[in-house]
């Protein structure tokens, strides 16, 4: 082969090459930009996907857009949000599954009505705690109030 | 389990998995991987001949297996980990088979037989470790299940690390007691027992990591564990220091280390432990400085390769010489003298690609390292289970230790340590652990992303109770 050619094909292939790592970041980059903890849900794509139903993230002002974690051996875990409902407890299909004696297999769980979240006991032993008060019926939950499970306290952030 | 997977295709009408995104990342990763092929055909004069075809039709039908599995087994994994690691394979292959040219023209100047081409046990063993990749989403369902066999996992892992040592079975090659040897086939069963050490380490983590967080004394104002806590870290050192003494094998030592250090620090988030780990390490180094010489040796190497050019050190000063050769933008495919180094397709592959890419491509080698390993740790982050944050840092470390230790020891900016590079060296133990790395880090991703199960509409929330 010409040496023309050969230089061609060289320079031709870090070329891809680098295409290739730039359309992966790129692609990667979308990802960081969705909410932490994004499903699948929460993450454009590209043309021709199916419809997306996008659920409300962040939409509406005044509803808490993330659950966080502030005390207990899951500090720091952020579980964001969305349409469905999330549970807690020691159940391995938890949306927040916790590692604690002191919790229930299906402990609370959070869902949301209109603007708000509600938080609901479900029939746990220990209780799950707003506050200084015990749960008896579904409440809903403030932003920013402690939500107290077995050892684990978190809150609802916007 | 059965809720959830009783609905997964209602729930992808809904909602996007970004298979596609991964599909087309997929051809991408084919068309370079096909390209440098043809370049390297082209370039080196052997033309384009029909088992280049049926090269790469195989190679185009594992991809594709790759990504089925992955689209019916995991439909809710992360796109980009196995794209990234099917074109850091592919690469692998190309230069594998650029380097069985260049002995097949060496032996036929100098007469020697023929030797048996490397690419195509590599191109096996690549399709094998796809297969893995299925075989895991197949009988891992749940990465969490993983946990109950914490401590199994440990038995078969010090096994698998003490089979190289067992008689009749045992295989010392290049100095290193690092392999097995049934029939004709060897094996490196250290590969494999980095996933079973992992699973332990992270199964086992999770029920001491409190004890192991409580605090007694400071350091320079590094808060230290209790003394009595420091058995697991004791006995991690002891295993790392048994494996440079008994199977001559620095590398491996330092991904076992390196692997418990980053868990301890990941569980209990306290810098004591890897200040400890330091220490250990540091103490661990100076010893086998002194007691073995094989790690003299390294050493000596790494101070000064030119010492010894034509000897002990022939091999890191012809890497080195390699680099340079290749400069800013390589010499191309097939162009440049990779072979001069001594294991150029294993240990050497980072500098075979560095001699033929040059700088530019070897930096994109090292990205898309860079992004495998981002891909692993963006998994663990996001999980909800401790077990499986701490088994997804685990893989992720494993692949970035051993890409930094690979890339620092050809470059001279540590001792030389014979480590594979993660899904490019020749070597079928090391693949396939690789793929089976992947293959459970996309499942963690797959439970993690998975969408919960239960749909309820806002009316019927306050009935809805507990489901199960």
């Amino acid at each position: 082969m010409s040496e023309l050619a050969l230089t061609l094909l060289r320079l031709g292939f870090l070329v891809l090459l680098w295409v290739g790592v730039l359309t992966t970041l790129s692609a990667l980059r979308r990802d960081l930009r969705a909410p932490r903890e994004a499903r699948p849900a929460g993450v454009a794509v590209a043309a021709p996907a199916p419809p997306v139903k996008k659920p409300p993230r962040r939409a509406k002002t005044g509803k808490g857009t993330r659950l966080v974690v502030t005390e207990g051996p899951l500090v720091g875990t952020v579980v964001p949000l969305g349409a469905t409902p999330i549970t807690i407890g020691r159940a391995q299909d938890s949306t927040l599954v916790l590692d604690d004696d002191y919790a229930s297999t299906n402990h609370c769980r959070i869902y949301p009505a209109g603007n708000d979240w509600v938080v609901e006991d479900l029939q746990s032993t220990n209780g799950t705690w707003l506050g200084k008060t015990r749960l008896t019926q579904a409440t809903v939950l403030p932003v920013g109030t402690p939500l107290r499970v077995g050892r684990t306290e978190m809150q609802v952030q916007k | 389990m059965a809720t959830s997977t009783a609905t997964p295709r209602e729930i992808t009408r809904v909602q996007p998995t970004r298979r596609n995104t991964e599909l087309g990342l997929m051809v991408l990763a084919f068309i370079i991987g096909g390209y440098a092929m043809f370049n390297t055909a082209l370039a080196s004069g052997e033309g384009i001949d029909n088992e280049l075809w049926i090269a790469l039709a195989v190679l185009a039908g594992v991809g594709l297996v790759g990504h089925l599995a992955v689209r019916f087994l995991a439909p809710y994994a992360e796109p980009i980990m196995l794209p990234t690691a099917y074109l850091l394979n592919f690469l692998g292959l190309v230069m594998i088979y650029r380097l069985d040219i260049a002995e097949a023209q060496r032996a036929q100047e100098n007469a020697s037989p023929e030797p048996t081409p490397a690419v195509l046990g590599q191109l096996t063993w690549t399709i094998v470790g796809i297969l893995l990749v299925a075989l895991v989403f197949l009988i891992v369902r749940d990465h969490r299940k993983l946990q109950r066999y914490t401590y199994i996992s440990l038995f078969i892992g010090v096994v698998l690390l003490l089979l190289p040592l067992a008689p009749g079975i045992g295989e010392t090659i290049n100095g290193a007691t690092l392999w097995i040897r049934i029939g004709s086939l060897t094996f490196q069963p250290a590969e494999l027992a980095k996933i079973a050490l992992t699973i332990f380490l992270a199964g086992y983590l999770v029920t001491k990591r409190e004890s192991l967080k409580v605090v007694k004394n400071k350091f320079l104002g590094v808060p230290l564990p209790r003394g009595r806590d420091l058995g697991p870290l004791l006995a991690g050192w002891l295993l790392a220091m048994a494996i440079i003494a008994f199977e001559s094998e620095i590398g491996t030592a330092v991904i076992f280390f390196g692997l418990f250090i980053t868990l301890l620090y990941v569980a209990t988030q306290r810098r004591g432990w890897v200040l400890l780990g330091l220490i250990f390490a540091a103490t661990g180094a100076v010893f086998a400085y002194l007691a073995f010489s094989h790690v003299r040796v390294r050493f000596e190497i790494w101070l000064d390769p030119f010492a010894d050019a034509e000897g002990t050190g022939f091999q890191v000063v012809q890497s080195l010489f390699g680099l340079a050769n290749g400069g800013l933008l390589g010499t191309g495919w097939a162009q440049g003298y990779p072979q001069l180094v001594p294991f150029a397709n294993s240990d050497f592959i980072l500098a075979s690609f560095g001699e033929e890419l040059g700088l530019t491509g070897l930096i994109a080698i090292l990205l898309l390292f860079g992004i495998l390993v981002q891909r692993g740790l963006r998994t663990a982050v996001a999980c909800r289970d401790v077990f499986g944050r701490l088994l997804a840092t685990g893989l992720a470390t494993v692949f970035g230790l051993q890409v930094f230790v690979v890339a620092a020891g050809v470059t001279k900016l540590i001792p030389m340590t014979g480590l594979t590079t993660p899904f490019m060296s020749a070597g079928g133990s090391a693949l396939i652990a690789n793929w089976i790395m992947i293959g459970i880090l996309l499942r963690i991703s797959d439970v993690t992303r998975r969408p919960d199960p239960v749909v309820t509409s806002p009316d019927d929330a306050l009935t809805q109770v507990v489901r199960l």
